[in-house]
């Protein structure tokens, strides 16, 4: 474990630990190919985070792509009339194009997924797995909990489709409060429709807290059956004392086409973005033909690179100097003693200025000479 | 103790009518009056720390972390479309995009049409919305110049009092959308430093 820490990045260190982690649940490893028929990601281009596609065509002719996301390639497997419970966990590269830069990215991505038979034990195993997955990074997270119930019926609600619709799923994304004031004065949405959209885009509390304020605006049965999904898992994380770390954010907002049920987003103070994303995603699996639910995230492990990052003064303890005539054998028994008092020992015959070491030593056959301290 | 909350404002005159609705919020910062060359002001007790950066690099600092709430122009915003949370509409600096020729100009749906702008999302948003085939010229700076030598057919651009265009022949044509200032913040900042956050965006609110 010390040797993971000092020598590990923050991004490898933690493929490790998670891995151990969703094996003491009993989740196995399972490795998809790199790539897959483009066909699987046409059909079903929303459900990716980015629809750009790093494509390639096979010697066959057929049209190939790197993988863009790992949970499609898994679930296409499942047996399609299974309702047995499948616990994978999976550590996947995959190929997405890059907000800044433009060009495509290859990331590092891990995660898991349950697929069968979805109870709320499962619901509360997989939230807890992500909790736990935010706290090896670092114990200032924060898991941030929605349902596509709420969403879909405050949508219903407005009564609105297909552009207007996007328009307010876009404000609502942005917490842009008078903005949707403002755009439902123009579709002549009542006052209490307003209110209850308003304030349900504004809260952010912890889930106790937020279910409290949020009881009032429950209306109809779509609702009111995400409300008691909801309040079960406060319940059920409140009784083990673990809920102090969930909030509702009702501004998080997944599509509807894949996801149903519960949705989360994992948060660390320091990352400026999310590092964490999943929730329940039946309606995916149902389009793909298969009938067993499913609820899974994944953990963006490029973003924790920078994390609590620390430039390593010294890229090496000891640079060991030797010359073209010294014994190679002595050589390599001096750095063999040195790399003994846990030292890093880089054995050269010249020098390389940009180097930055602790101690630089020459080493001939007439002896040891120390030339430079840097300590 | 206070998390410190990192403000990013848009240098020139919108940057300073936003700091002085932060002043009369009552998050002041007197050492940003004072001339210097400094880049970052902090007032340590109130817990809030300013600094100048170019407007169209405010969403930037803000979608990244860098500031944890920041200023910017509803253009900005639209034209980078950065996930950011949109908290206030401050009302000030106000404009609106537009569309704009020369006043003799006649447009023909048989021709691509020639777009020079700043804002070419925007642009391409508002044309495609249109079903118009477009070709977009991305200039830099002196959009207006464009279809007085023929560069462009049209240009979209922010238009406050429209007595530029007026003076090279030009007039606005449609009007795209209303601009004015945002207070953003950054989505992981405002979970983290959400109750320092809101009280600067409820004391705001009150003013406004």
């Amino acid at each position: 474990m010390n040797l993971f820490s000092t020598v590990l990045k923050n991004d490898e260190r933690a493929i490790y630990e998670l891995r151990s982690l969703y094996k003491q649940y009993g989740y196995s490893l399972y490795k998809v190919s790199k790539f897959e028929e483009y066909d699987l990601y046409a059909e079903n281009k929303n459900f990716l985070i980015n629809q750009n596609v790093l494509t390639f065509t096979d010697t066959n002719g057929k049209l190939l792509a790197l993988k863009p996301d790992v949970t499609l390639s898994i679930i296409k497997n499942i047996p399609a009339d299974s309702s047995l419970t499948q616990k994978l966990c999976y550590n996947e590269t995959v190929y997405r194009p890059s907000s800044e830069s433009g060009g495509f990215r290859e990331i590092m991505q891990t995660g898991l997924e349950c697929i069968g038979t979805i109870d709320l034990y499962a619901e509360c195993e997989v939230i807890l797995l992500a909790m736990k997955s935010l706290a090896t990074v670092s114990k200032d997270y924060i898991l941030d909990l929605s349902h596509m119930g709420i969403t879909e019926g405050i949508l219903e609600t407005l009564g609105v489709d297909g552009n207007v619709k996007e328009e307010f799923l876009h404000l609502m994304k942005g917490k842009n409060v008078q903005g949707l004031k403002k755009l439902c004065e123009k579709h002549r949405i009542s006052s209490s429709i307003q209110t209850n959209l308003c304030s349900l885009i504004d809260l952010y509390l912890p889930i106790q807290r937020a279910l409290l304020v949020l009881q009032e605006f429950m209306v109809g049965e779509k609702m009111q059956t995400a409300y008691e999904n909801l309040t079960r898992i406060s319940q059920f994380f409140s009784e083990n004392g673990l809920d102090e770390h969930i909030y509702l954010d009702f501004s998080m907002i997944s599509d509807v086409n894949y996801y149903d049920g519960i949705t989360f987003k994992g948060c660390i103070n320091g990352i400026p973005e999310s590092v964490l994303s999943g929730g329940r995603y039946d309606k995916l699996l149902h389009r793909l033909g298969k009938k067993s639910d499913a609820i899974g995230f994944a953990v963006y492990l490029d973003r924790l690179e920078r994390f609590e990052y620390q430039a390593a003064q010294y890229d090496v303890d000891t640079i060991l100097l030797y010359e073209k005539e010294t014994d190679i054998q002595s050589v390599f028994q001096k750095q063999r003693q040195m790399q003994a008092n846990g030292k890093s020992v880089f054995a050269t015959l010249n020098l390389d200025p940009s180097l930055r070491y602790r101690q630089l030593i020459q080493f001939t056959n007439g002896g040891i000479q120390i030339l430079e301290t840097n300590d | 103790m206070k998390p410190m909350i990192n403000v990013a404002l848009p240098k020139g005159r919108l940057g300073e009518k936003a700091y002085a609705i932060f002043e009369a919020a009552g998050y002041e910062c007197p050492s940003i009056h004072e001339e210097s060359r400094k880049l970052i002001f902090e007032n340590e007790e109130k817990g809030i720390r300013y600094f100048w950066v170019k407007p169209s690099d405010v969403v930037i600092y803000v979608e990244r972390g860098a500031a944890d709430i920041g200023i910017a122009g509803k253009d900005i915003i639209l034209e980078y479309s950065p996930d950011i949370y949109e908290l206030a509409d401050l009302g000030i600096g106000k404009c609106r995009m537009a569309v704009a020729a020369k006043k003799d100009f006649c447009d023909f749906r048989d021709r691509t049409l020639r777009v020079a702008t700043k804002f070419p999302n925007i642009a391409k948003t508002y044309y495609a919305s249109l079903s118009r085939e477009i070709d977009i010229i991305q200039l830099n700076g002196s959009i207006e110049l464009a279809p007085i030598l023929g560069l462009s057919d049209v240009i979209v651009d922010i238009v406050e009092t429209g007595t530029t265009l007026l003076e090279n022949n030009l007039e606005p044509k449609q009007t795209i959308v209303e601009i004015s200032a945002r207070l953003i913040a950054n989505q992981v900042s405002y979970k983290f430093k959400n109750e320092s956050i809101c009280s600067i965006c409820d004391k705001i609110h009150q003013i406004l």
